[in-house]
């Protein structure tokens, strides 16, 4: 149990710098997922705390201590591999064991906590199985029982799930979600799917080329984007993007298409500036199949290209001024494609974006 | 029906393609090991006797020296050269095979795909092509006739072969296997023996087998270097059965078979690590 620190974080591969001085505070007992697309630099940055990449720059501290010359070994943190990393020849016992045997703990101190870790993650019947004779779940629940048994001060999880089929990713999930409740330790978690970020997080850092872009809670990182990356990249399907101008009081598309300025962002647009009008299929809703409270909205009459059925919803592919967008239909009925409807837009819940900046209109 | 027919003479093609393939590899051999309880009359008998018609125990008994018609050949002296040559140098080549091999395996350094390329270069000259420079160099600094001066040509012969085998072997295992550990609280020193090293033992001790045996075995460099009892190896020692106008095949022969009867026992006792070895690949976690 212990703060993770990052001040100024920099690597540096010869001369290509892949992260470029982040910072980042980590609480007690605090789940942080770092989620971005591929190659964005969140694994490089996980293993710069685990000590097994240097620091090309800036400080690393766990707890009180920077760590920055520390040999993994005495970081006091485990971590959990996206391939599991479990010793072939060595059965599932031998393998919750191992730190425990290296840090020379005595026998019966081992098997006891061998045994808690055991019981936790429920691998009972499988101690004295090979890995090779597990299926991929037993294998992801057998590394972070490795990953418990030495009380670390932190757990690191790169990318843990995304060996295994969609369902048992889901419920794998749920366990680690539990897994956090019951051994209350700080946790930092990779990964580059949003879902699972927002899932498990208490709080996100959603990463892009090597640079945070924005740190919070899922509700904020939700609800609040900074920019149109974040914007698009949480939340699925993702947020509408559409390219529009300020005239007035209103959002002008290039077709003339007009809707209003939320309320809240009026004072902080100025006539004829270049935005991008941000808005969640969720609140792109034929009349009658919204949750969107009415009154409020704006009407817009779409001719919808494809749908898409997810059972409670469907997913309604059309345009706006000619350029893509999507919208959601709740309690849904059959929708041809031709068909045309009249939306609701949900004007409070739009997002304003900088077209130059990409930043998010707010107040600052 | 047709299909299972078809199947069938398949089957029986490929078990009589790897029949008369065994007895092409194997019958010399036999010959070698039959020939080496005949008498040196049987064997250029015409037509050739296969089976000994008097299978006796003679020829080793002279090469021992147990024999009035013979000088003993120093059998027990060759085969301490052999061992002591065969084995140190496998033991050298072993350990710069494991070190350069994790080395390419595991890490990123300049010139590294170069020097990968001319190691594995050097193994296309044929050693007998360099054993007049190695004679005449080995002369200069007085390894003729050593025990040393051939383990240094057969750790030469044996290192590329050696790297290369075990850079494959550490290149399968997941470099996290090692990095879990590292975070489990092992040095990087300990990470190897405990995790890498036991999961590469397989090929390390094919490289071993290849390596004593290419040693074990070798005669035209051991020819040129070796004088006298101080170095000559076994198959150095076959030419001591040649005389100006005769050879003696069944002497010979028992003393091939003394030098295939370790190499096989060796062989026997790796096996096991060396199927392991050869089907490498069911390691992954
Ligand atoms: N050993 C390395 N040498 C050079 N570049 C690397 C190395 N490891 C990673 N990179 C680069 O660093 C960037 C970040 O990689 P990584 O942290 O693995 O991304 P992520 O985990 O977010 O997918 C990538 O562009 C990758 O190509
Ligand atoms: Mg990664």
């Amino acid at each position: 149990m212990a703060e993770i620190s990052l001040k100024n974080v920099v690597k540096r591969y010869g001369k290509v710098e892949v992260v470029h001085g982040i910072n980042l505070d980590i609480e007690h007992n605090e789940f942080v997922v770092l989620v971005g697309p591929s190659g964005c630099g969140k694994s490089t940055t996980l293993r710069m705390i685990a000590g097994l990449e240097d620091i090309s720059d800036g400080t690393v501290s766990i707890g009180p201590e920077v760590v920055n010359d520390l040999p993994p070994r005495k970081r006091n943190i485990s971590m959990v591999f996206q391939n599991y990393a479990l010793y072939p020849h060595m059965s599932v016992r031998e393998n919750l064991g191992f730190g425990l045997k290296i840090a020379k703990h005595p026998d019966d101190i081992v098997a006891e906590r061998v045994n808690e870790a055991a019981e936790i993650l429920g691998l009972g019947e499988l101690m004295e199985r090979a890995p090779a004779e597990l299926s991929g779940g037993q294998r992801q629940r057998v590394a972070m029982g490795r990953a418990i048994v030495r009380h670390p001060e932190a757990f690191l999880f790169d990318e843990p799930l995304s060996n295994l089929d969609a369902k048992l990713r889901v419920q794998m999930r749920t366990e680690i979600k539990k897994l956090h409740q019951k051994v209350k330790t700080t946790v930092v978690y990779v990964t580059h799917d949003q879902v699972e970020a927002m899932t498990l997080a208490d709080r996100i850092v959603v990463m892009k080329d090597g640079y945070i872009e924005q740190v919070g809670t899922p509700m904020e990182v939700f609800n609040h984007p900074v920019n149109t990356f974040v914007a698009s990249f949480i939340g699925s399907p993702p947020m509408n993007l559409l390219n529009a101008t300020i005239k007035g009081d209103q959002v002008v598309f290039s077709d003339g298409t007009a809707l209003p300025v939320p309320t809240r962002l009026a004072d902080l647009v100025r006539d004829g500036q270049e935005v991008v009008f941000g808005l969640r299929p969720d609140d792109l809703t034929p009349v009658g199949h919204g949750i969107a409270e009415s009154g409020k909205n704006a009407k817009l009459t779409l001719k919808i290209a494809l749908s898409e059925l997810l059972g409670t919803e469907t997913i309604l592919y059309t345009s706006i001024s000619g350029q893509e967008a999507q919208g959601k239909m709740f309690g849904p009925r059959n929708v041809e494609p031709g068909e045309v409807l009249e939306f609701e837009v949900a004007i409070e819940k739009v997002h304003l974006f900088d077209a130059v900046t990409g930043k998010s209109v707010r107040k600052q | 029906m047709d299909g299972s027919l078809r199947k069938k003479i398949g089957s029986v093609a490929t078990w009589g393609l790897t029949f008369i393939l065994m007895v092409v590899i194997c019958v010399p051999g036999l010959w070698v090991v039959l020939t080496a309880f005949r008498p040196n009359g049987e064997v250029l008998a015409k037509p050739p006797v296969w089976i000994p018609e008097d299978p006796n125990l003679n020829n080793f008994a002279k090469i021992f020296g147990f024999g009035a018609d013979q000088v003993a050949i120093p059998v027990p002296a060759y085969f301490t050269n052999s061992l002591i040559i065969a084995l140190t140098s496998t033991a050298i080549a072993l350990l710069i095979g494991m070190s350069g091999g994790y080395a390419f395996a595991r890490y990123r350094f300049s010139f590294k795909n170069g020097l990968f390329l001319g190691l594995m270069l050097s193994r296309t000259v044929p050693g007998i092509a360099l054993s007049l420079p190695i004679f005449m160099i080995w002369s200069r600094i007085g390894l003729i006739d050593t025990k040393l001066g051939l383990i240094i040509v057969y750790v030469a012969l044996n290192v590329p072969f050696t790297i290369w085998l075990i850079d494959g072997f550490f290149r399968q295992i997941p470099k996290e296997m090692s990095e879990a550990a590292q975070v489990d609280g092992c040095t990087r020193w300990q990470a190897f023996w405990k995790i890498e090293f036991p999961l590469a033992k397989s090929g390390i001790a094919s490289a071993g087998i290849f390596a004593f045996l290419t040693s074990w075995n070798e005669y035209a460099l051991a020819s040129n270097l070796t004088r006298s009892t101080d170095s000559k190896t076994l198959p150095v020692g076959l030419m001591d059965f040649t005389a100006q106008f005769t050879i003696d095949w069944a002497g010979m022969s028992a003393m091939a078979v003394i030098i295939i009867i370790p190499a096989l026992i060796l062989t026997f006792l790796v096996q096991k690590h060396l199927i392991a070895g050869l089907t490498f690949g069911g390691v992954k976690g």
